[in-house]
């Protein structure tokens, strides 16, 4: 596998990790981690993607503007995809924490469908 | 059974990615146009030195007014499904002793206060420096105001209950996450009223580098700061609410 390909399989291998970890965890807090690191896939395929050979960062501050850098843009959807996900596991862990409460326990095996 | 499944699964979806990614420029071969496009630009047009600054708080300020409100309403959630209940209400009248005894947590070492405050200074100042230089190098308000939002953590880790609530009082940090919120919306109607466009620059640009310069970036860089800020606050608020009333109540007697 040629080194050019390696950025995106390293993305392909945290999400099928994060998947793994999801489905057979025993515990919500374990799980809501795991979706934390599927979801680091999607950094790393973005980073991936606007990264320029030789490039500074997009920062021309000390370069002088015009010197070859990487792609702002993805780094600012990274920058939302991170937001998003610091969103999403704060509702996942409160939403545990009303499982915890209702059911007496963390194991998403002993969640029953809803109950009136 | 349920193993063979999950990993038929990943493996299908392995192949599948691995199928698509192929599909995509070799690592470091980016394609352009438009990162190259707003590196050439930016500087020159925003008098912004940081352009991911640039990106989200000019050319895609109108997502990031989305992206903000993902944030407000999930906090505002998340405080509902932490909100207290009835039977809890019960709970605490008899002190909540029942559930407490024996589960008491063990007192804070002296290793933890001491570098616990020692970090909220530090925390403070670099949270603040990362704000207010958004548009100048790397940073933004929403990586200062996810820094600047721990202070409060280590002071609830470090120091009494007491000090959380005088430092983080829950109105206040409810009012400035309100007021981050509507400040944003507020700056981009002062483009059409200003006649420009909706988030339309209307502030002086400076000189590029410059703190003070950059216009609506480095404004919409401070409001998101406060609104972060107060946001993680609040939300760190509700998962500890409880805990911080037991608190308040053992340092009362």
């Amino acid at each position: 596998m040629s080194p050019h390909f390696l950025p995106y399989l390293v993305a392909a291998w945290l999400l099928l990790c994060g998947l793994y970890g999801a489905a057979t965890s025993k515990n919500l807090v374990h799980l809501i981690i795991c979706v934390a690191v599927l979801q680091t896939s999607t950094y790393v395929l973005l980073l991936a993607v606007g990264y320029v050979s030789g490039g500074v960062a997009p920062v021309f501050i000390d370069a002088p503007p015009g010197t070859r850098a990487v792609d702002p843009v993805v780094q600012a959807l990274m920058l939302t995809d991170v937001v998003v996900e610091a969103t999403v596991i704060a509702l996942l862990l409160s939403l545990a924490v009303q499982a915890h409460k209702r059911t007496g326990s963390l194991d998403p095996d002993q969640l029953r469908p809803l109950r009136g | 059974m349920r193993r063979i499944l999950l990993f038929t699964g990943l493996a299908l979806l392995a192949a599948l990615l691995v199928w698509g990614m192929r599909g995509l420029p070799a690592f470091g071969s980016y394609p352009g146009p438009y990162g190259d496009v707003i590196n050439q630009v930016a500087v020159a047009e925003r008098h912004a030195t940081d352009t991911v600054s640039a990106v989200n708080f000019d050319y895609r300020a109108f997502d990031t007014l989305g992206e903000e409100f993902i944030l407000f309403t999930s906090v505002a959630g998340a405080a509902l499904l932490l909100r207290r209940e009835k039977s809890e209400e019960k709970e605490d009248e008899n002190d909540g002793e029942d559930r407490d005894r024996g589960r008491a947590p063990p007192p804070t070492s002296d290793a933890v206060r001491v570098f616990g405050v020692a970090l909220v200074g530090l925390t403070v100042g670099y949270g603040l420096y990362m704000i207010s230089h958004g548009a100048v190098s790397p940073g933004g308000g929403f990586q200062g105001g996810v820094i600047l939002a721990t202070a409060p953590l280590s002071v609830y880790l470090a120091a009494e209950a007491r000090t959380f609530e005088r430092i983080a009082p829950k109105t206040l940090t409810e009012i400035g996450e309100s007021v981050g919120a509507a400040g944003y919306v507020l700056l981009g109607l002062a483009g059409l009223v200003a006649g420009v466009t909706f988030l339309g620059n209307v502030l002086p640009l400076g000189r590029p580098g410059e703190v003070n310069g950059a216009g609506n970036i480095q404004a919409l860089n401070l409001i998101v700061g406060l609104e972060v800020a107060t946001a993680f606050v609040v939300l760190l608020t509700a998962f500890i609410e409880e805990t911080l009333r037991r608190r308040l109540r053992r340092e009362d007697r």
